[in-house]
C-alpha cells in the first residue's frame, strides 16, 4: 500500500534530511510517525504525497513507483490520499462547505452529486450545524475537521495528517485524534505525523515509526 | 463550468488589466485590420487593371505588310493571346481626334501623320497577369521593326510595390503591437495566479489535473483576445466608413477576414496566456 525502500532526500542547501529509510505501511493501520523537528516526518509525508520525489531509493503508493510515475499522473495518487495539515490550508474566504465542495468540483463530480455528499461528510466530522459558516470565523480545531472532511472527499485508502493538532489545545486535539480513530475503524489507514510523545502514550494501539537525524531509530511493530 | 466561472471572474477581479489586455490585442488587430482593408482594396485594383489589361506593339512606319502579317500570325498563337488586331496609322489618327476632341485644330492641320501604326494585343481571361505580359512585351520586343511596346508598366509595378510595402509595414506594426500585448496579457495572468495561489495550492493538494488547473487561464487570454479582436473589428469598420463617406469609395472586407481577424485575437491570447502560465505556474 505505501512502501518506502532505501529511501534518501537530500537538498542542496540543507543536505540530508532522510537517509536510507524503509518501511511498509499495510491496508487499515494506524501509525505515528514521530521525532524531534528537523528530523524527517514533513519531508516523509511530502514524499508519499509525491509533492517531491526521493534522492535515492523508491516509495511506492497504491500501486505507483516514485521512480516510474510522471508528473502529469502525479494527481491520480493524491486523488487516493487524503492530506490534513498543521496550518489547515483552507480558503479562507469561503464556508466550510464551500471548502469541501472545492474538492469534488476539481475531481469532476456533479453539482446535483456534490451537494449530499458534502452534507454526508461535514455530518462525519460533526460539523452538519457550521456547514454556512465562513472558516475564518470557525475555531482551530473545526478548521481542522473541515480539513479532514475535505480530505476524505475523494474516499482516500490512507489520510496523510502532518502535525495535525499542532496549532490545537488539548481538548480539540483528543477530538481531532478520536476522529481519526473513528475513520480508521472504517477501514481507512492513518499516518500522523506528530512530535507529541504524551499523544502517542495515550493510543498503545497505534503503530509508532520514530525518526532521528532523517533515520529510522524505531519502528514498534519490529519489537 | 468551473473553469468558464473563474475565467470570468478575473474579469470582475482586475477590469483595467484585463481591459487593457483587450485594447491591447485590440490595437494590435486593428494594425493588422486597417493595412489588410488597403491591401484588399489594392488587390481589387490590380485585379481590375489586369482585366482590362491589354499590350500595344507600336511598328515601325518602314515595317513591310508581310512582315506585320508574321508577327500578328505569331501573336496569335501565343496561348494566352485572345485576339491580335492591326491598327493602321489612319485609324490611329481618327481615333486621337475622336478621344482628344481638345486637339481637332491641331490635328486637321497635320500634313504627316505623326501617330503609328500598331498591333493591338488582348488576353484570354485568367491569362491577365504580370508574367503573361511581360512574356509577350518581350517576344515582340524582338522583331526589328517594332518600335516599342507599351502596356501600362509603370502603374502595375507602382501597385504591385504598394501592395508588398503595405504588407511589410502590417507585419512590422502588427507584430510590435502583439509583442506588447502579449505582455500585458502575461502581466494580467501572473496577478491573476498570484491572487489564486491558495486555491492552486489546494488543487494540486487534491489532484486537479494540470488541464484542470490551467483551463480558468486558458479561457482568461481568450476572452481578452476575442473581445481584442471584436474592438479591432469595431474600429476598422468605423474607419472604412469614414473613408468611404469623406473621402473615397472602398470596398469592405470580406466575412472570413473578420473571422480570421476575430478568431486569431482568440488564438492569440490562448498562446500568450499558455506561455505565461507554464512559466508562473512553475514558480508557485
Amino acid at each position: 500500500m505505501i512502501k518506502l525502500t532505501n529511501v534518501s532526500k537530500e537538498y542542496p542547501k540543507r543536505g540530508y534530511v532522510l537517509r536510507d529509510v524503509s518501511f511498509h505501511m499495510k491496508k487499515g493501520e494506524f501509525v505515528f510517525l514521530t521525532g524531534h523537528s528537523g528530523s524527517g516526518k514533513s519531508t516523509t509525508m511530502r514524499l508519499i504525497h509525491m509533492a517531491e520525489r526521493p534522492t535515492s531509493g523508491e516509495v511506492r503508493v497504491a500501486g505507483y513507483s516514485s521512480e516510474l510515475v510522471s508528473e502529469g499522473e502525479v494527481w491520480k495518487i493524491r486523488r487516493r490520499v487524503g492530506c490534513v495539515f498543521q496550518d489547515f490550508r483552507l480558503l479562507p474566504g469561503r464556508t466550510a462547505s464551500e471548502n469541501v465542495a472545492f474538492v469534488l468540483e476539481v475531481t469532476g463530480l456533479s453539482r446535483k452529486e456534490i451537494g449530499p455528499r458534502v452534507q454526508r461528510l461535514l455530518g462525519l466530522v460533526g460539523l452538519s450545524a457550521k456547514s454556512g459558516a465562513l472558516c475564518n470565523e470557525l475555531s482551530g480545531g473545526e478548521q481542522q475537521r473541515v480539513a479532514v472532511a475535505r480530505a476524505l472527499a475523494n474516499d482516500p485508502f490512507v489520510l496523510l495528517a502532518d502535525e495535525p493538532t499542532g496549532n490545537l489545545d488539548e481538548r480539540a486535539t483528543r477530538g481531532i485524534v478520536d476522529l481519526f480513530w473513528e475513520i480508521n475503524a472504517t477501514g481507512m489507514a492513518v499516518l500522523m505525523a506528530t512530535h507529541d510523545l504524551e499523544l502517542i502514550r495515550r493510543h498503545p494501539h497505534a503503530r509508532v515509526l520514530e525518526l532521528d537525524n532523517g533515520r529510522l531509530v524505531y519502528d514498534s511493530q519490529a519489537r | 463550468m468551473y473553469a468558464v466561472r473563474e475565467a470570468l471572474s478575473a474579469f470582475r477581479r482586475a477590469p483595467l488589466l484585463t481591459g487593457l489586455s483587450s485594447a491591447m490585442v485590440g490595437l494590435a488587430l486593428f494594425v493588422v485590420g486597417l493595412f489588410g482593408l488597403a491591401t484588399y482594396n489594392l488587390g481589387l485594383a490590380l485585379t481590375s487593371i489586369e482585366e482590362r489589361v491589354e499590350v500595344v506593339v507600336y511598328l515601325r512606319d518602314d515595317a513591310r505588310q508581310a512582315e506585320i502579317d508574321l508577327l500578328q500570325s505569331d501573336l496569335s498563337e501565343i496561348g494566352e493571346v485572345a485576339r491580335v488586331r492591326y491598327v493602321s496609322k489612319r485609324e490611329a489618327l481618327e481615333r486621337a481626334q475622336q478621344d482628344l476632341p481638345e486637339f481637332t485644330d491641331l490635328f486637321s492641320g497635320l500634313e504627316v501623320n505623326p501617330l503609328p501604326q500598331s498591333l493591338e494585343v488582348e488576353f484570354r481571361p485568367g491569362a491577365r497577369n504580370r508574367e503573361v505580359v511581360e512574356r509577350v512585351s518581350e517576344s515582340a520586343s524582338a522583331y526589328p521593326f517594332v518600335e516599342d511596346v507599351r502596356y501600362g508598366r509603370e502603374w502595375v509595378d507602382k501597385l504591385f510595390t504598394l501592395r508588398r510595402v503595405g504588407a511589410a509595414t502590417t507585419a512590422v506594426l502588427g507584430g510590435a503591437f502583439f509583442l506588447v500585448a502579449a505582455l500585458i496579457i502575461a502581466t494580467a495572468l501572473r496577478i491573476a495566479i498570484f491572487a489564486r495561489r491558495d486555491e492552486i495550492h489546494v488543487m494540486r493538494l487534491v489532484g486537479a489535473t494540470n488541464t484542470f488547473i490551467r483551463l480558468p487561464f486558458l479561457l482568461e487570454g481568450a476572452m481578452a483576445g476575442l473581445l481584442g479582436g471584436l474592438l479591432a473589428w469595431l474600429l476598422t469598420y468605423l474607419v472604412y466608413r469614414g473613408v468611404y463617406a469623406f473621402l473615397f469609395a472602398v470596398a469592405w472586407v470580406p466575412a472570413s477576414w473578420i473571422l480570421t481577424w476575430i478568431s486569431s485575437g482568440m488564438l492569440f491570447g490562448v498562446f500568450a496566456s499558455a506561455l505565461a502560465i507554464r512559466r508562473h505556474l512553475k514558480e508557485l
